[in-house]
């Protein structure tokens, strides 16, 4: 997907439809989804027709006119907001939709092979594809190896290894085989898979208002109807002061009036972002690569407050590094050095390539060749736990070098009617405790030494945790490690707590007595095991590479299947919230300004003597130039705060990883002491440019 | 002012703060079912009480039976009320022989007593005899109060309990409020008041001869008792019909003293019981200091409107309308805390304040008589505004907001904001119309401005359940006896509900656990933030009104214009 190219939020492509879109969601039945821009919408008819009226009757008013202009384009920036954020998921969408194509696929039916169109086929369909095929439908291996080119999905261009059993049995329609051939299980309806969700969801043809933002919509929805109120009432105060002051009742505040002082008050600015800032932050979590099932699930990543992460992948490098070498008695380390990395040589995995390394580094050993040294390998098998070589030298004789687990090569060791020292042991328990993994390497019946091998801790995930800490997050490790091993490592990356000797189960388990205590707890996992683990999280994300019941299971699929995106969506889910809050902030203290422009300008003639000016004036402290033009300056005000704020609701205000109370004293300042001030200097310069 | 007027002030507040922990903690204690002083004084007739009602006093409910329960007992006490006054020359302790009140005065204060407003259309010694008032008013002063308390024992109960849908049990609660807090406090302040020669006889009226040689009657009565519980319950509504500025209720100094500190003591104390109870008592402080940074913001402008000079009187001391034996200092800290505390009762009148201070008097209950506010239903009230600012203020900490560990989702949202809208609906729609019809006119003293805040004031006097008056409304009318009555069944009812449905649902909830990440509702921040949210919600809403209102009259005043 071309997510990681970051859509400008100024692209005239989207800008254009945009505008047509604002245009056509003044459909009544789309507007009443949003009550107080609904509201502005009633009001700009009533006016309209108010203008219209007036002109037929032969009083044409322009400064009716004017208002009616402004409130209409108050509805249409609400609507552009949403249009935009909108567009920008659209644009998503059709650059997804393009490599669905129409796919044919072989179905197995009983033995034979039955070409049939992907759309066609169903959930449980068996179907098989070869070199060059596109895969038709989500699915599961069930047999076979290939390697699967992503990039239509995850914009990785690195194919990918999709095998029966284990972790990586899932596939995606849309995706591409390179090699090889697979027989895969289809298990999602048509019209239903991965990329149609995906689709669907970018677009927002399917968005439903998240709980907050249905708690939110209530509030604006409650103070609307708190100013309908101030406003409904004014006329009847007004017309007891009129009186009072010996006006005619014919002077009240004429309707187009009481609807700008309506219009001004209720909270619009809020309200038209509204769904503008819920799309963008689905479509930040896109950009990230992180694909969300519901909004909702972007609101609760805010909330978490227990992380559960892995620590092979997370927090430590996926592999173990070889640090030192630890002779036994007798031995140099040089001697040591040499039979460890002999043994390595063909030995592929990273630990072993990690030894030789090591060797070569610290001793100026360099790596031979393993023929030339008449050598054998013995790969590693799960039943000796073991791997090295067997070398015949000059006499013929066979020199078995091994390397394996503590327990392995005791056992090695003494059927070689071999000795195990005790000072092995004593290096072996020690580097245990540190957290690291002992490898012992022997030759025949003579143990050589030990091979420190040490899990590697990201850098810069200490930091990370600390950021989390801060905003109040726990981080807990979950290991397969012994409890030594885990609490130093867990020590070294400093996560608050680790779990031991973790089954899956015990990470369900773990998370239901987090969510007991009341804890939102977040997991990322990828194989079919994590996969009720990440159903009963709050947040489950699943990585891409996983098993299709691990990305079924989750509430978020990681396209990039980095483990430490977790982070990342916390993040996002937090700025969502954050964002809502500041503008809600924004638009209620905006009130204030908007009241000192509007109060005094309609009050003006009350109880005024002969020059006309009443006492009331004094409240207009900004000195507009007329009661008309002051009007006009919070109606025109209102209306573009709405266009300016659309670039911050769709980036989200500034996040920075702190307490919540340095987040909530700086956004005060920003969104509740500015919105005060700010629509005083915006009132004033649209006034000063009226009265030009 | 004077350096004894300002000693007065501090005085009083040291005394308030200083009784705050003492009563709160006992409070606390008589609610969550403790040991306690009282418990051996009176633990038997509240043993008796649930034997003769049938209550089981451990048997805890959900809010629907709460609520429900609650709703029942204040119906039976307004049907009570209603029928003995409407019925009043049929029974005994009548001796003034004052005949049976008028249908929709009795509806007016039969409501006014039940919802703790005792708002007063009537003049209490020319309308009715003693029976009515201690069998039907004194009896509501007492229950009223402990309904506020019941509410808020509940929402309590709603915030600090997990995962149950229990609030516990409405009767218990009554009887509990009633037997150790509001009867033990009344007995004492009626002995003190006593003691500083308030009356309390069943005589029947006085005459005497002046000195000029005129006859005058002088009302006598059970007056002590009445004010003790009128005071402490925030109730307000005096024996006679000058309230505490009549001498017979309010003789001395120090009698002003005690029923002022009467006044604010126990909403006061009751956020210390709310801290203990929720399990914090930062978090009962913190809603204090927001209740009293209000106060005194208050009280320092009506006290500067009072002593600035009116261009009218030149620097004379602006008296009208206040005793000589208060003075202005102890008038205006009195109407800035029967204003904030929805009591009610008065020391001076306050249609005589000077435009800014009636503002005052009127914002604080327009507010949401949350700044202590009545007993119980202060606390409540604060707690709705306490959601809505958790819910703005929370969501910039990037969390779904929560509040003592409790997450504010769309139903209380939902719910806070019909608590505040329908006081507000009240006070703006009534006086909408009682300004532009004839009845609603046709009881102005003043015109003007002026006019037109005695009728904001008297429905957010009704509204907010407080129950003091610009006096110079006559509102014994049908239509004031009725919107009014309607407003304040609205302005108890519609906040008793919505709270009641949050605590309920509150109670089902999880606690979230403090972390660094939680938005924190026990310090500075929130307290300005809280405060900020109530003066921009109450000051958006009635800000057109009011400059129509007060803000103009001040303005005129200074140009040389009164009304």
């Amino acid at each position: 997907m071309s997510s990681k190219q970051n859509t400008s939020i100024f692209n005239r492509k989207i800008l254009f439809k945009a505008a047509i879109d604002s245009v056509i969601k003044l459909n009544p039945a789309l507007l009443i989804k949003n009550p107080v821009i609904f509201i502005v919408a009633i009001g700009s008819l009533l006016t309209t027709i108010m203008v219209l009226a007036g002109i037929f009757q032969g009083n044409f008013s322009p400064f009716n006119l004017q208002i009616a202009v402004w409130l209409w384009f108050t509805v249409l920036f609400a609507n552009f907001s949403e249009a935009i954020a909108e567009g920008r998921g659209k644009a998503q969408a059709d650059s997804l939709r393009k490599n669905r194509t129409q796919t044919k696929a072989l179905k197995l039916v009983g033995k034979q092979q039955v070409p049939v169109w992907a759309n066609d086929l169903k959930k449980g369909d068996i179907v098989i594809c070869e070199t060059g095929d596109i895969i038709p439908s989500d699915g599961e291996v069930i047999e076979g190896i290939a390697s699967v080119d992503e990039s239509a999905i995850t914009g990785e261009s690195a194919p990918v290894i999709r095998e029966s059993g284990g972790d990586r049995s899932a596939v995606t329609g849309g995706t591409k085989v390179i090699s090889d051939r697979i027989i895969i299980r289809i298990t999602s309806e048509p019209g239903n898979t991965f990329i149609d969700r995906m689709i669907a969801l970018v677009e927002g043809a399917k968005r439903q208002k998240t709980p907050n933002e249905i708690a939110l919509s209530i509030l604006l929805s409650g103070l609307s109807m708190i100013f309908l109120l101030t406003v409904v009432t004014l006329p009847a105060f007004f017309g007891y002061s009129l009186s009072a002051s010996g006006f005619p009742g014919s002077h009240n505040l004429t309707i187009p009036v009481l609807i700008a002082l309506l219009v001004c008050l209720i909270p619009t600015t809020i309200g038209g972002l509204l769904s503008a800032i819920g799309i963008s932050g689905m479509d930040r979590l896109l950009q990230r690569n992180v694909i969300a099932t519901s909004g909702r699930a972007i609101e609760a990543a805010g909330d978490v407050d227990v992380l559960l992460l892995d620590k092979t992948g997370t927090i430590t490098l996926g592999n173990r590094m070889a640090t030192d070498f630890i002779p036994a008695e007798g031995v140099t380390v040089e001697e040591l050095a040499d039979a460890a990395q002999i043994s390595s040589l063909s030995d592929e995995t990273p630990e072993g390539r990690s030894i030789v390394v090591l060797a070569k580094e610290k001793f100026n050993i360099r790596g031979r060749d393993v023929h030339h040294l008449n050598a054998s390998f013995i790969p590693f098998s799960a039943q000796s736990r073991m791997s090295g070589v067997d070398i015949r030298d000059s006499d013929g004789k066979v020199h078995q070098i091994r390397k394996g687990s503590s327990d392995a090569i005791r056992t090695f060791v003494q059927n070689n009617n071999g000795f195990y020292p005790q000072n092995i042991k004593d290096i072996v328990s020690g580097l245990s405790r540190q957290g690291a993994t002992p490898l012992v390497v022997a030759e025949d019946n003579k143990v050589l030494g030990v091979v420190h091998l040490k899990d590697i801790v990201k850098g810069g995930i200490k930091q990370r945790f600390a950021e989390l800490r801060k905003m109040g997050i726990k981080t807990v490790m979950i290991t397969g490690d012994n409890t030594l091993t885990a609490a130093a490592i867990a020590a070294e990356a400093g996560v608050d707590d680790f779990m031991a000797e973790a089954k899956p189960e015990d990470k369900l388990r773990r998370i239901r007595e987090e969510q007991a205590n009341g804890h939102l707890v977040g997991m990322i996992g990828d194989g079919t095991n994590d996969a009720p683990a990440l159903a009963q999280a709050d947040i489950g994300i699943a990585m891409n590479s996983g098993t299709q019941a691990a990305r079924e299971a989750g509430n978020m699929v990681d396209l990039d299947s980095n483990p430490t995106k977790l982070i990342e969506v916390v993040k996002v889910g937090k700025q969502l919230l954050m964002t809502r809050g500041a503008l809600t902030t924004f638009s209620i203290a905006n009130d204030v300004a908007k009241y000192f422009a509007i109060i005094p300008a309609i009050a003006l003639s009350l109880y005024s003597g002969k020059n006309g000016v009443g006492p009331l004036s004094a409240l207009n402290v900004m000195h507009l130039g007329s009661p008309q033009s002051a009007i006009m300056s919070a109606v025109i005000f209102n209306a573009i705060i709405i266009i300016l704020l659309v670039p911050l609701a769709l980036k989200g205000v500034r996040y920075r990883p702190v307490s919540a109370k340095s987040a909530l004293t700086r956004n005060l300042l920003v969104f509740g002491v500015g919105g005060i001030l700010a629509p005083f200097i915006g009132i004033k310069l649209i006034d000063l440019i009226i009265n030009l | 002012m004077t350096t004894q007027d300002i000693i007065q002030v501090i005085l009083f507040f040291s005394l308030l703060i200083g009784l705050t922990p003492v009563l709160g903690n006992y409070m606390y204690k008589v609610f969550t079912g403790n040991k306690h002083v009282m418990l051996p004084v009176f633990g038997w007739l509240e043993k008796l009480t649930y034997r003769f009602t049938g209550v089981n006093p451990d048997g805890e409910t959900n809010w629907k039976s709460y609520t429900f329960g609650l709703l029942i007992f204040n119906l039976t006490g307004f049907v009570f009320v209603f029928l003995i006054q409407l019925l009043q020359v049929f029974l005994p302790l009548n001796p003034a022989h004052l005949p049976n009140v008028s249908w929709h005065s009795a509806f007016n204060t039969a409501v006014s007593f039940t919802t703790n407003t005792n708002w007063q259309g009537y003049s209490g010694e020319t309308t009715l005899g003693y029976f009515v008032q201690m069998i039907g008013l004194t009896v509501q002063n007492f229950v009223s109060a402990a309904t506020g308390i019941a509410v808020l024992l509940a929402l309590i109960r709603g915030i600090s309990r997990k995962t149950t849908e229990k609030l516990g049990n409405f009767w218990t609660d009554l009887t509990r409020s009633i037997l150790y807090v509001l009867l033990p406090l009344s007995i004492l302040l009626s002995v003190i008041l006593v003691s500083q020669g308030v009356i309390q006889n069943f005589k029947p009226y006085e005459t005497i001869k002046t000195l000029q040689g005129a006859t005058q009657v002088i009302p006598m009565g059970p007056a002590a008792s009445q004010i003790a519980i009128k005071q402490l319950g925030t109730n307000g509504g005096g024996f006679f019909n000058t309230n505490s500025a009549h001498p017979f209720e309010n003789p001395t100094p120090f009698s002003n003293l005690i029923e002022m500190l009467a006044i604010l003591l126990i909403p006061s104390s009751l956020t210390y019981t709310y801290g203990k109870m929720v399990g914090s008592t930062r978090q009962g402080w913190a809603v204090f200091s927001a209740m009293f940074i209000l106060l005194i913001a208050g009280l320092v402008i009506s006290l500067y409107a009072e002593y600035s000079a009116n261009p009218i009187f030149r620097h004379l001391p602006r008296m009208e309308g206040k005793e000589t034996r208060f003075g202005i200092t102890n008038s205006i800290l009195w109407s800035t805390s029967t204003t904030a505390a929805s009591n009610g009762s008065v020391n001076a009148m306050h249609d005589s304040l000077s435009p800014l201070a009636g503002m005052v008097a009127m914002l604080n209950i327009m507010l949401g008589e949350v700044i202590f506010g009545g007993v119980g239903a202060g606390l409540y009230g604060m707690v709705i505004f306490i959601i809505l600012t958790v819910f703005i203020a929370g969501l910039m900490v990037g969390r779904t907001p929560e509040y003592l560990g409790k997450k504010i989702e769309a139903f209380e949202v939902q719910m806070a904001i019909i608590a505040v809208l329908v006081p507000n609906f009240v006070i703006l729609l009534f006086s909408a119309w009682a300004s532009v019809i004839n009845p609603g006119l046709s009881g102005l003293n003043n015109s003007g401005p002026h006019g037109f805040s005695e009728i904001l004031y008297a429905y957010s006097s009704a509204a907010g359940n407080n129950g003091s008056a610009f006096a110079g409304l006559n509102a014994n009318t049908l239509f004031y006896n009725v919107t009014l009555g309607i407003g304040m069944l609205l302005g108890r009812f519609g906040v008793i509900i919505p709270v009641m449905a949050i605590a309920g649902n509150m109670a089902g909830k999880k606690i979230t656990p403090l972390s660094a990440g939680t938005f924190r509702t026990d310090n500075g921040l929130f307290i300005s933030l809280l405060v900020g949210v109530i003066l921009i919600v109450g000051g958006l809403t009635h800000f057109p009104a009011l400059s129509l209102g007060p803000i103009v009259e001040h303005l005129l005043m200074n140009g040389g214009i009164t009304f």
